[in-house]
């Protein structure tokens, strides 16, 4: 007997292997990129054997390292400086008064994400030589910095528009100072938020290549900017475990993002559910 | 009155000094919330004085302005107009955290990153109190509210009733002249609301504290409050104890409001076509012998609730409504009598 079933996409016929074609698609040149960069062989594209030579050559290239160090350092300083202005941000877009030109000042800051990054890299390019600010790896924090800031941004707004108000009154009602109330109460309660934040800035700044390609003189090349050099030279085993290592940097951190940014991060960080406890 | 006025009055040789009256705490004077440029009036003419001791109900359907007002004495909105003083003194320019006040919110607001025993300290921390003092409070309002054994839990892994108790307890910690209580049993399901409402009364006479409770559920009020103020649309409607509003409602929306009522038109009783008057349910019996028939009916419904039947009664185009005591035997569409006692009748001005 066939039971009545509601309307469901899944059990459409041919969505599965659509489904599946479209996994295919996105990820098959990523998969691809890893397998190879296993690859034995010189040449990319002919399979001989397993081996993980192109990671020692990789990890011991200087030029490789030096890229890496730089990179990791303007990430790890543009995600300091972008979390402590989105911090600010946030709190004056989620807990300010409703000033004038509010919503003007939430355009501005979300501008990076909607402009055409080539344009934000084509102007702060112009923007430093105008001032002929050539102060190295400083440029590059700099223009991170700008760049992250809605990254880090957005998370922080969710978790303390979904958080509401309640908490802070309370501390206020218990006689809190505004400061006392924002580190005590406020801080810990959006921390998840700016964790959130710190890694989406930290990810998007490692990964950037357009802006890093115009702002970076020499000396100052993050490992974005170095694999594109060394694949004008051919593309070589090595750039596939160059880049497999940032791949799985970017995964794992994003996977991270997304754990802490579920609903029951906070409820589940602060003990076992309220049902596995007997009732008075 | 103070004690040097009362030394002058027995020695002026006056013997029968009358009672003192009761000092009002909260002075809530032509209070006034306007919204939107005028549009929307949340509150209009509220003149409200609390007693020191108090249990004090806020009490009205949702939207009449109870919360609005609770929030004002808390600090968190400010009227358009009026005064409120507390203890004598304007509190209208303070803030919240300088106002000796604390709330007990909807939904508890508890710290949900703080034990039991740091969410009860956090309002003595505030005030530096010194850690003696913290831990020896903390002891005291955790005894208060039976919860010693779960100081060191989270606020997540606690019932919702003892959420409730937390929540009061932070708020008593630093001992306020004045509780607030905004909804505070509306999440608990029925069996807690009742044990709750008793505690609460309980917790209101060992503390001394003045007790402001705000709820939409009359039962509630009715029960805990030693006075109340009945409101709809922004405006008082009345302020008295319960009984009295249970007994002399002051208009047709109080009457309705506050358990049930039956709105009789006078001219249906042979009296002046102007007043309405209102009957309790529990107050109409049915009338034995012919002469005490104030009014007669056709039966449309009995419903048996248990204890009481409830039975609906056409009479002159309106339905009047009678609970009596046990089951009672009438076929729908017989023709019955009703009576009452004089004293069950209230006559309503509006």
């Amino acid at each position: 007997m066939r039971k009545f079933r509601p309307f469901d996409w899944r059990h459409n016929p041919g969505f599965g292997t659509f489904t599946a074609l479209t996994i295919l698609f996105l990820y098959a040149p990523l998969v691809v990129l890893v397998v190879y960069a296993f690859n034995a062989n010189r040449l990319v594209t002919i399979w001989s054997g397993f081996s993980l030579k192109w990671f020692v050559q990789a990890v011991n290239d200087g030029n490789i390292r030096l890229a890496a160090e730089t990179s990791l350092i303007v990430a790890g300083c543009a995600t300091v400086c972008a979390t402590t202005f989105a911090i600010a941000a946030a709190l004056a877009f989620e807990r300010g008064w409703n000033f004038l030109g509010r919503g003007i000042a939430v355009g501005v800051v979300m501008i990076p994400l909607v402009v055409p990054e080539i344009v934000v890299a084509v102007t702060t390019l112009i923007f430093f030589s105008m001032l002929d600010m050539r102060i190295g790896m400083l440029n590059l924090v700099i223009a991170h910095t700008v760049f992250c800031i809605p990254f880090a941004m957005l998370p922080m707004q969710g978790r303390l528009r979904s958080m509401g108000t309640a908490c802070e009154d309370a501390a206020r009602d218990l006689y809190g100072s505004e400061w006392r109330i924002f580190r005590r109460i406020t801080l810990p309660l959006m921390a998840p938020g700016i964790v959130a934040g710190a890694i989406l800035a930290f990810v998007s700044s490692l990964d950037d290549f357009l802006i890093s390609f115009m702002v970076s003189g020499a000396g100052s090349t993050t490992l974005p900017v170095y694999v594109y050099g060394m694949m004008r030279q051919g593309v070589t085993p090595e750039v596939n475990a160059v880049s497999t290592i940032l791949l799985l940097i970017s995964a794992g951190l994003a996977v991270l993002v997304f754990l802490l940014s579920r609903p029951s991060a906070v409820s589940r960080t602060a003990g076992a559910p309220a049902s596995a406890v007997p009732s008075s | 009155m103070n004690v040097a006025d009362a030394v002058m009055l027995s020695v002026s040789g006056d013997r029968t000094l009358p009672e003192p009256a009761p000092k009002p705490l909260i002075e809530i004077s032509d209070v006034e919330k306007i919204f939107g440029g005028g549009e929307i009036r949340a509150l209009s003419d509220i003149n409200i004085a609390i007693n020191e001791c108090e249990f004090f109900t806020l009490l009205g359907p949702s939207g009449c302005g109870k919360t609005t007002l609770l929030r004002m004495i808390a600090g968190f909105e400010h009227p358009s107009s009026g005064n409120i003083m507390l203890a004598g003194k304007d509190v209208l320019s303070l803030p919240p955290r300088a106002r000796s006040v604390n709330m007990v919110f909807q939904n508890y607001a508890l710290f949900p990153h703080l034990s039991v025993a740091q969410n009860i300290a956090f309002g003595l921390e505030m005030l530096n109190w010194s850690k003696f003092e913290i831990s020896e409070r903390v002891a005291e309002v955790l005894a208060l509210v039976r919860l010693e054994s779960f100081r060191s839990r989270k606020p997540a892994q606690l019932s919702g009733g003892q959420q409730q108790r937390v929540a009061l307890a932070r708020a008593l910690a630093p001992r306020p002249q004045v509780l607030l209580l905004d909804e505070p049993l509306s999440a608990l399901d029925l069996k807690l609301r009742k044990e709750m409402q008793f505690e609460l009364k309980q917790l209101q006479r060992e503390t001394g504290v003045t007790f402001v409770l705000v709820t939409h559920d009359q039962e509630e009020a009715l029960a805990m409050s030693d006075r109340l103020v009945v409101m709809s649309a922004g405006r008082v409607q009345q302020l008295g104890t319960p009984q009295e509003i249970y007994g002399k409602p002051a208009n047709r929306f109080v009457a309705d409001f506050i358990g049930e009522a039956n709105l009789i038109p006078g001219g249906l009783l042979g009296r002046r076509r102007d007043v309405t008057l209102s009957i309790r349910p529990e107050r109409i019996e049915i009338a034995t012998v012919s002469s005490f028939v104030k009014l007669y009916g056709v039966l449309k419904a009995a419903t048996f609730l248990g204890a009481d039947t409830l039975m609906e009664i056409e009479a002159g185009g309106i339905v009047v409504r009678a609970r009596l005591r046990g089951a009672q035997m009438a076929a729908p569409g017989s023709e019955i009598g009703l009576c009452w006692p004089d004293d069950a009748e209230w006559e309503l001005r509006e």
